[in-house]
């Protein structure tokens, strides 16, 4: 390893530890089985309240697909001691930011707010933690939301619905096939009583952790979460079935129609994700092989699909090396006019094949190595950032204290096993590749204009 | 007895929160007269910089729709000694991270670097020549020309574009900020347009500097003089800045367009920067459509009866009057009813302005949530960049608050309706046939 990325890393550990505090984040667990952890950041008086609940998507079952993220909803809809909207009221009031988000593998709400406001975030957080109204006429017009939502996001947008189409078709028994936002036919016939067994079996102290991030004193925060959190009662919690992936023995392929005028193709190939830190190897070589492909505007894909070639109006790779489920490595491009989707795909193939057989450079994995620890400072200048970090790697099973040890397995990775993963997990066996056909808009009258009735 | 220890809760919160003022701005001017505001914060090794240059998409000649866009994205595809791929390698080899974009004002640049000298100054050097020295190179041109046609026909397919892009031909049917990049202007551009752009835009004295992180005084002083010593000294775009508009006549217009969703937009040329109406109306908006949950637009189109996802109201200030605009989707079906609701909330609140126990909320988040805007050296950048370019006070921060607190509810009314007013109000619905 060069020494000069040495340095930057040792850099990285006196920021991640300001001075004196080398314990810094702080980490305690409630009798009631309550995670909470608090890094403390002192360059601005605001903070960061995370709450992660250990359930996504992936813990649903067929025909009530979505009903996390409807939860994640009627989060909001009130308790005995808050009516409904007024959670956000209250943020608001508070000088306050809060929302929500769910995921494949967790459900997280959190609210970004001046630091003397935390306590009042944590007591409404403990409150909706285990005392939710779920009213059925609160349901009844939000799950409406949440129809409007998928139109929004998925229905109406032509790459998210190949992207859901081709998660469907790489993976048949795993849950991960199954859209976060649920399948229409599931929201139109889901009710209130699918919402109430989800809050009930999973809603508890003892799957949840907290995260804070600010301005604030680590011991008084314990305090408050043993104030506000600690009298939640524990639940046991269902057995969660592994439902793994069968073996792949083959090609799959898909083609979705839907307006556009630029084809793309997607292809995803079955790849593993960290699951040891410490004895894994090929999850961060395949970190190494995106960061490659597409770290950085002259990164493989661009200069030589789209800058070179004029094969591709836009390319990409994604992987993530941190998921509860299986992994999947994508390369995503579009076609430049008069070149099709055929000729695209032999090219994205290509560049595969090219890593197989000639490698990658040193000074490629030197530069993804240099943006990969520059990127790590400079998430320090958010706290949502470095709070998010803290719950996604927690939410996958990996404690956050791992992280400063992933990134320097990330710096071991060397050009061998990059060429090595790319050999191992790109056959076409392991592939599905998914086509967006692009269907013209309906010729339609010129758009006609009259004067408004208010 | 109670509502005196409200209103001395309320006076105690907002003193504590009144007390962190923002940013120390230091301004001063560039001998190569370049504007120059920084913000000295030495508590994490990042450097942020940004130039800002007046050269947005209203400088866009007549007939070339388009241009200032293009020009801006060729900045960092070739320069004297470096081409493209040179450029990104070295900058990634660094962890330097280079961005921009051109909006209807302004064209930026930024440059995000670790401050370390070994770092920093070879990363600046490369963002030097990428603002003093494009070579806008035939082949990347015509490149990036095809790539940006390409995007722009995908675009014409996908309801939210169309729906955008007919509302602002509406509300500005004759001024620059309606002006709209087509398949066909950018098809027709040349590399010589590019050329001439940048020289006669991309001058020292059309660019504000502001720059924030882990730097000395002294240091932003020579590095603010060096990034702007060998830019163009071109005529400048002052002579060619917008018009205020004119108010264009209330329509609606709709289109057809087979998604699932109706994509309904209304709104009318509304605010400048600087305009006094700006505390009133943003208080006011607030309540309105701006204050996310809290706001009338949310409660009656999305929490009572399930319409659309997203709804929302807000002022878009530019250099001339930019949009007041209004936003939903909603499922084909109940457009109509949509845009009904959405009417009824606005004429209701122009006709009788926010409640007391609403313009309290909207000033307590306001107010209270000011250290949120400025929590981070990327979000001072952010605010400060605006407060440069567009000549605000520079004590505009730290009177933020008191100008909030000062808003009466007769002040809203007011100002609503000097800036929001329906014979004016131009209505785009796609997708609701």
């Amino acid at each position: 390893m060069p020494i000069r990325y040495a340095r930057l890393i040792s850099l990285l550990l006196v920021l991640a530890a300001p001075t004196g505090v080398l314990a810094n984040p702080f980490e305690q667990q409630l009798a009631n089985g309550l995670r909470i952890i608090v890094k403390e950041d002192h360059r601005a008086p605001t903070a960061a309240h995370m709450v992660w609940y250990h359930a996504g998507s992936m813990d649903e079952t067929n025909g009530t697909t979505g009903v996390a993220h409807l939860l994640e909803h009627m989060m909001f809809k009130g308790t005995p001691s808050t009516g409904p909207g007024e959670f956000s009221r209250r943020v608001a009031a508070a000088g306050g930011r809060d929302n929500a988000f769910t995921n494949k593998d967790y459900t997280a709400y959190f609210q970004q707010v001046p630091k003397q406001k935390l306590a009042l975030m944590m007591q409404l957080e403990a409150d909706r933690m285990r005392h939710l109204n779920l009213d059925s006429k609160e349901f009844a017009q939000e799950i409406k939301v949440v129809m409007e939502e998928r139109r929004l996001r998925t229905d109406d947008q032509p790459q998210s619905l190949l992207y859901e189409q081709a998660l469907a078709v790489a993976l048949q028994a795993h849950p991960y096939r199954v859209p976060v936002i649920g399948w229409m036919n599931d929201l139109e016939s889901m009710n209130v009583g699918d919402a109430r067994t989800w809050y009930t079996r999973w809603y508890v102290p003892n799957n949840a952790l907290v995260v804070i991030v600010g301005d604030v004193d680590h011991q008084e925060v314990f305090k408050l979460a043993e104030k506000y959190y600690g009298a939640l009662a524990p639940r046991a919690l269902p057995a969660r079935k592994p439902q793994l992936e069968p073996q792949q023995t083959g090609i799959r392929r898909l083609t979705v129609k839907a307006p556009a005028e630029l084809p793309v193709v997607l292809m995803a190939y079955k790849v593993p994700v960290l699951r040891d830190v410490e004895k894994d190897v090929d999850p961060y070589a395949l970190e190494m092989l995106a960061a490659i492909l597409d770290g950085h505007e002259a990164a493989r894909f661009s200069k030589s699909l789209i800058r070179e070639q004029r094969l591709a109006t836009s390319a990409g790779a994604g992987y993530d090396s941190t998921a509860r489920g299986p992994g999947l490595f994508f390369l995503q491009a579009s076609p430049s006019e008069g070149r099709t989707r055929a000729e695209l795909e032999a090219g994205l193939r290509a560049e595969i094949t090219r890593i197989v057989k000639e490698g990658v450079t040193t000074e490629e994995l030197a530069r993804a190595k240099a943006q990969l620890v520059a990127s790590e400072i400079y998430k320090l200048d958010s706290m949502f950032a470095q709070a998010m970090e803290i719950g996604q790697l927690e939410s996958v099973g990996i404690s956050y204290r791992l992280n400063t040890r992933m990134i320097e397995k990330l710096q071991d990775v060397n050009a061998d096993q990059v060429r090595t993963i790319a050999q191992k997990y790109f056959g076409d066996d392991q592939l599905t590749v998914a086509e967006l056909d692009p269907q013209p808009l309906p010729q339609t009258p010129r758009a006609h204009t009259a004067q408004p009735r208010h | 007895m109670k509502s005196t220890q409200l209103l001395c809760a309320l006076c105690l919160s907002l003193a504590g929160q009144i007390a962190y003022a923002g940013p120390k701005i230091d301004h001063w001017v560039a001998p190569t007269g370049a504007r120059v505001f920084f913000v000295e914060n030495h508590s994490l090794p990042i450097l942020d910089v940004q130039v800002d240059f007046v050269a947005g998409t209203a400088y866009d000649p007549p007939d070339k729709n388009g241009l200032a866009a293009l020009t801006q994205g060729l900045l960092d595809m070739g320069v004297q000694g470096m081409d493209e791929t040179q450029i990104s390698n070295r900058l990634a080899d660094l962890g330097a991270q280079l961005a921009g974009g051109a909006d209807h004002d302004r064209a930026s640049v930024n440059l995000r670097t670790l401050s370390t000298a070994d770092k920093r100054i070879p990363a600046l050097d490369i963002f030097r020549t990428v603002l003093t020295s494009p070579q806008f190179p035939p082949e990347v041109f015509d490149r990036e020309r095809a790539r940006t046609v390409a995007a722009l026909k995908d675009a014409l397919t996908r309801p939210e574009a169309i729906a955008g892009k007919a509302f602002w031909a509406a509300m500005y049917p004759t001024h620059p900020y309606g002006r709209q990049a087509t398949p066909e202007t950018v098809g027709a551009l040349e590399r010589s347009d590019l050329a001439d752009f940048y020289r006669s835009h991309y001058t020292a004295k059309q660019a504000t500097v502001t720059i924030v992180g882990d730097l000395a005084r002294s240091q932003a002083e020579e590095l603010a003089q060096q990034l702007t010593a060998e830019l163009p000294t071109g005529a400048g775009a002052t002579a060619t800045a917008p018009a205020p508009p004119r108010l264009p006549e209330a329509s609606e217009q709709r289109i057809a367009h087979p998604a699932a969703q109706a994509h309904l937009l209304m709104g009318l040329p509304a605010l400048k920067r600087g305009d006094p109406d700006y505390f009133p109306l943003i208080v006011g908006n607030y309540s309105l459509g701006g204050g996310g949950f809290v706001s009338r637009l949310m409660k009656e189109v999305r929490e009572k009866r399930g319409f659309a996802y997203s709804v929302y109201s807000g002022f878009q200030p530019l250099l001339q009057n930019g949009p007041f605009l209004i936003g939903l989707q909603t499922k084909k079906l109940q457009a109509n009813d949509a845009l009904k609701v959405t009417r009824d909330v606005l004429a209701g609140f122009l006709a009788k302005g926010p409640s007391a126990a609403e313009l309290q909320a909207a000033k307590q988040n306001l107010v209270g949530s000011f250290p949120l805007r400025l929590d981070s050296n990327r979000k001072i950048l952010e605010n400060v960049a605006v407060i440069g370019f567009y000549g605000l006070p520079l004590n505009y921060l730290e009177h933020y608050a008191e100008n909030i607190e000062r808003v009466k509810a007769s002040d809203v009314r007011a100002a609503f309706a000097r800036h929001v007013t329906l014979e004016n109000m131009v209505t785009v619905v796609v997708a609701g046939e």
